[in-house]
């Protein structure tokens, strides 16, 4: 096994990595968001290259053809793009009213917002 | 074709129709009611498949008729059987709190949009456990976490948002390393099919992908039930979210999250291939220990009530882990029994603290002084969860600590047990924070006036409480129950 017969794998790994980077890394709410895109993304490349045979066609049988492909996992990473879009949007809107509470889509100085002793001032609002 | 056959269908299909029906309704009331319909349904389905499991042993019900391996499979067993009536039951009570909690919580305009994501959140954690296809548990876990991230958006602090965002991010990297694991394991295997998996991994536990499937999955489905030291999005989230969601959460969500660890390590992998080739006993056994006594630790020095019990979540969720740590069908038993004592305890305990809010405007230590002496009977009830969660005689928490010193006993771990006994003492501390303002301190002279929380919020939260008791004198739902599904965990014959 050397290292350009699994080269999908490298590239899905190489993804991910940095998108787990990414999310670590930056404070920026909305990099964040994108690093964990990145992430989500390089989970289809794993479900997806072992599906695509070389040479192999749909799964229809017939008698000209012998290989075929399994298209399942592009179904199942179908459903898996849908949920990745849904956390996108979730996560953005989730930074949109953050914003407005705020006015600061960075991290740190959000805590540093939070550490304001005048909690229970701010819970007795109605 | 019977009704009762497709029990194990409708269990999901009930309350996640119900969720875009009230979407479309855009009526608070109508949504409610029919919210409340489903999820009660949702429960009598739930105890009428436990009915038949203790019967059967195994409900398998093949979707669309496409028979297992190929079509996905619901597989209700005597474990998934006590889980969806844990959830679909602790759903059932504090659905009816809620209408009257988030009157005071969330604007009027969005309730319909509150009732349509509770039940998304309860359809997806069913589904999770109800499923026998690991592609069908991400895609349920992704349905509850999202509607669990927006539910605790919905918070009046704002403090709520950024809980939820950081629960976004950390729930995602969770289920994303789940979903790696279920890949890596369908890519080994060529099935997606639990009990299939099951049988294809035997002859390859030893495989490196099978290894690495193993430990995106440990660290996924730890993230998203709160192992310590992945617990950090827990406290805010529960803490800051309406009270209804946080009471929900805090029973249903991280217990389901145990379900899906105990249906990989014991159902797919099996016991021999995580606790006899690996060295996961001793290692769930130091991440458990340190998360006892950490997470109890940090409790006792929180200023926010809700804070306090988020943290002490952490911490009774580490008791649970101790007991898969043992890998011994009484240590499973206790885990079990310990799902289902604490996500009463804890529901009634949140919906409890939810009733002070609604009286004191807030729960932080310094404004519940004297909370004992105006709200008698609901500090009286946060007392009762609190001596539970110690693990007092007579409450359901003193069952499964009984059973967790049993499973160390029978290991000859002694030194275990005065660790248990020790951590609860921290237990003990983090409930006197409480007893102590709320009996020993007068309360501040503007909320002398507060009276006893209203019927709507005091009902629902006394039926956890009264089951807290219950299962604490009578045990033969739970411990029965539990002890049935650890022998067919580890395919010991009963």
């Amino acid at each position: 096994m050397n290292f350009f017969s699994h080269y999908d794998y490298w590239v899905m790994l190489f993804l991910a990595m940095s998108g787990l980077f990414i999310v670590i890394a930056r404070g920026n709410l909305i990099k964040k968001l994108v690093g964990l895109a990145i992430l989500q993304t390089s989970v289809y490349l794993l479900y997806l290259t072992p599906g695509k045979i070389v040479g192999a066609t749909a799964p229809i049988v017939d008698a000209s053809f012998t290989v075929y492909s399994n298209p399942l996992p592009q179904v199942l990473i179908l459903t898996a793009i849908v949920v990745g879009v849904a956390t996108l949007a979730l996560g953005l809107a989730l930074v949109v009213r953050i914003r407005e509470e705020y006015d600061s889509i960075e991290e740190d100085e959000i805590l540093r917002l939070d550490l304001d002793p005048a909690d229970d001032k701010r819970e007795a609002k109605p | 074709m019977n009704f009762a056959e497709h029990l194990p269908a409708l269990q999901i299909v009930v309350p996640l129709v119900s969720a875009p029906l009230a979407v479309l309704l855009r009526d608070r009331l109508a949504a409610f009611v029919l919210v409340l319909a489903a999820t009660w349904t949702a429960f009598a389905i739930s105890i009428l498949l436990w009915l038949q499991v203790g019967e059967s042993g195994l409900i398998s019900y093949a979707i669309g008729s496409w028979p297992p391996p190929w079509g996905i499979e619901y597989r209700v067993d005597a474990l998934s059987s006590l889980m969806l009536m844990l959830v679909a039951g602790i759903a059932s009570v504090v659905l009816p709190y809620s209408r009257a909690s988030i009157e005071r919580e969330i604007r009027q305009d969005k309730h319909y949009l509150f009732y349509a994501l509770f039940a998304l959140c309860l359809s997806g954690l069913l589904g999770i456990t109800i499923t026998g296809d690991a592609f069908n548990l991400f895609v349920f876990l992704e349905i509850s976490s999202l509607s669990s991230y927006a539910l605790i958006a919905l918070g009046k602090d704002r403090r709520s948002l950024v809980a939820a965002f950081q629960y976004l991010i950390m729930g995602t990297i969770g289920a994303t390393f789940i979903v790696i694991g279920i890949g890596l394991l369908y890519i080994k295997t060529g099935t997606l099919n639990l009990a299939d998996l099951s049988i294809r991994l035997q002859a390859m536990t030893s495989h490196r992908p099978v290894l690495a499937a193993l430990a995106f999955l440990t660290v996924g489905i730890s993230l998203k039930l709160a192992l310590f030291p992945l617990h950090q999005w827990l406290p805010n989230a529960y803490a800051y979210a309406p009270s209804a969601v946080s009471a929900f959460l805090a029973a249903t969500a991280t217990k389901v999250s145990v379900y899906a660890l105990l249906r990989f390590y014991f159902s797919v992998f099996g016991e021999t291939a995580i606790f006899q080739r690996l060295p996961m006993e001793d290692l769930m056994l130091v991440l458990a220990l340190a998360g006892m006594f950490v997470a109890s630790t940090v409790a006792i020095f929180q200023d926010n009530l809700k804070r306090l019990f988020a943290y002490s979540s952490v911490a009774q969720i580490s008791y649970v882990v101790l007991g898969i740590s043992f890998d011994s069908v009484t240590g499973l038993t206790a885990t079990i029994v310990h799902l289902v004592n604490h996500a009463v305890t804890k529901g009634g305990l949140f919906l409890l603290l939810g009733a002070v809010i609604a009286g004191m405007g807030g729960v932080t230590l310094a404004r519940v002084h004297g909370v004992g002496r105006v709200m008698p009977v609901t500090s009286f009830g946060i007392v009762l969860c609190g001596l539970s969660l110690i693990g007092v005689p007579g409450t359901a928490g003193f069952v499964s600590k009984w059973y967790l010193i049993l499973a160390a006993l029978e290991k000859g771990q002694w030194w275990l047990v005065f660790l248990i006994v020790l951590s609860s003492l921290l237990a003990v501390a983090y409930v006197w924070r409480f007893v102590e303002v709320a009996y020993f301190h007068a309360p501040r002279a503007d909320l002398a006036g507060v009276r006893e929380a209203p019927l709507a919020l005091a009902l629902p939260a006394w039926i956890l409480v009264a089951a807290t008791i219950w299962f604490g004198v009578d045990t033969s739902v739970t411990v029965g129950s539990a002890a049935t599904a650890a022998a067919q965990l580890l395919g010991v014959s009963r």
